[in-house]
């Protein structure tokens, strides 16, 4: 067993009594944890378009100023999607916040080593694209921060846990994309305006 | 806008891109991304200096699909612009149209048609119409500088209501000839 957070205790701790927060889980593993702390309407997970995961939550924070937005992915989905951390950098999102569970693996694909076991610091490229907070999340006690700047710090924030290198069973979201975005936009819009 | 050539100058005369500016303000785009092209330097401008529009500088064409996909979960209209040169690089990301039937407005302005002088633009600018076609994006092609109005408005109406991707394709010669002689 490696060293790390346990991952789905960790989604589910972030989830918990989530309020009105949207969140945007990147494929795979992220999407799962996200899955099995409870599917929800205003989870948009995704099953393909990988490194997209940052960018559709800037889309959304920018759309949604007074609410908080939530992005979960792994280092592998993040690492695809490096410049969208310069990007949102530059837009300063003050509702946006990243988590990256990080276990230095594509954990879909057979386990191979992603570059952050070769040494990439995520929270240090966040850092030096203008992230207002970033940092490497390596025992439960930061947990509680973790949770309290997802819901009240000023953005963007980034979060890079580092959790196990284990394989857990999937628990998988609806695949039917049309259906997870109608759902998601009737849940935050309301039936009329999503309609439109 | 300078104009160097008689073609350049009736453009100018029209002032394109800002009716394309005010197309997409009819038709309430609240988010403009971009990777910048000397094509769209002057609708870049417009859009900076609009209070209701958010600007958004991207690093690569392909954010601009999952921003413009954020922004309608949460109830906005992005367009996306960019140079032909870009339209590879949005390929995996194009799923999230097709899966998701997330309307994607893009505006394109070529490279690689008649008159450049780039020869290594010419290999992505030739393959951008099939490109978009594999990739699921319905192409309007923008020729002349009186249409660009009714064909951005046309446009967008396509993608935003029927959830489709769409994209505009602004001919090379409407945009003039980048000549590598002086700073555009």
């Amino acid at each position: 067993m490696s060293a790390g957070l346990h991952r789905r205790e960790v989604v589910k701790a972030l989830l918990e009594d989530r309020g009105d927060l949207l969140v945007v889980a990147g494929l795979g593993s992220a999407a799962w944890d996200c899955t099995a702390a409870g599917d929800h309407p205003l989870t948009f997970p995704l099953w393909g378009a990988m490194g997209s995961a940052c960018m559709i939550g800037l889309g959304l924070a920018l759309a949604q100023p007074e609410r908080r937005v939530l992005v979960v992915t792994g280092d592998g989905e993040m690492l695809m999607g490096l410049g969208s951390l310069a990007t949102i950098g530059a837009q300063r999102p003050g509702n946006l916040a990243v988590v990256v569970l990080d276990n230095e693996r594509y954990g879909e694909t057979g386990m191979q080593k992603t570059h952050t076991a070769y040494g990439t610091d995520l929270a240090a490229v966040a850092g030096a694209c203008g992230f207002a907070d970033s940092r490497i999340v390596r025992r439960n006690a930061g947990i509680a921060a973790v949770r309290s700047g997802i819901h009240r710090g000023r953005g963007p924030l980034f979060f890079q846990v580092k959790v196990k290198r284990d394989s857990l069973p999937l628990v998988l979201p609806p695949r039917d994309g049309a259906h997870l975005k109608h759902r998601f936009r009737e849940a935050l819009l309301g039936k009329e305006a999503a309609a439109r | 806008m300078p104009g160097k050539t008689s073609k350049a100058r009736s453009a100018a005369a029209i002032d394109w891109p800002a009716a394309i500016h005010r197309a997409l303000k009819s038709q309430r785009v609240r988010q403009v991304c971009y990777v910048p092209d000397a094509g769209h330097k002057r609708l870049i401008e417009l859009c900076h200096a609009d209070k209701n529009m958010a600007v958004v500088p991207l690093t690569s064409e392909e954010e601009g699909i999952g921003l413009a996909a954020g922004a309608w979960l949460g109830g906005k209209r992005a367009v996306l612009l960019m140079q032909s040169s870009g339209v590879g690089n949005c390929a995996n990301a194009l799923t999230l149209a097709a899966n998701c039937k997330f309307p994607l407005l893009m505006l394109i302005t070529m490279r690689g048609e008649e008159g450049e002088l780039n020869p290594w633009q010419i290999p992505m600018g030739q393959a951008t119409p099939e490109t978009l076609r594999l990739g699921g994006v319905r192409a309007f092609r923008l020729d002349r500088a009186a249409d660009a109005l009714a064909t951005v408005g046309a446009a967008a109406r396509f993608a935003f209501d029927d959830c489709a991707a769409v994209a505009v394709t602004i001919a090379q010669r409407l945009i003039g000839i980048k000549s590598f002689l002086e700073k555009p």
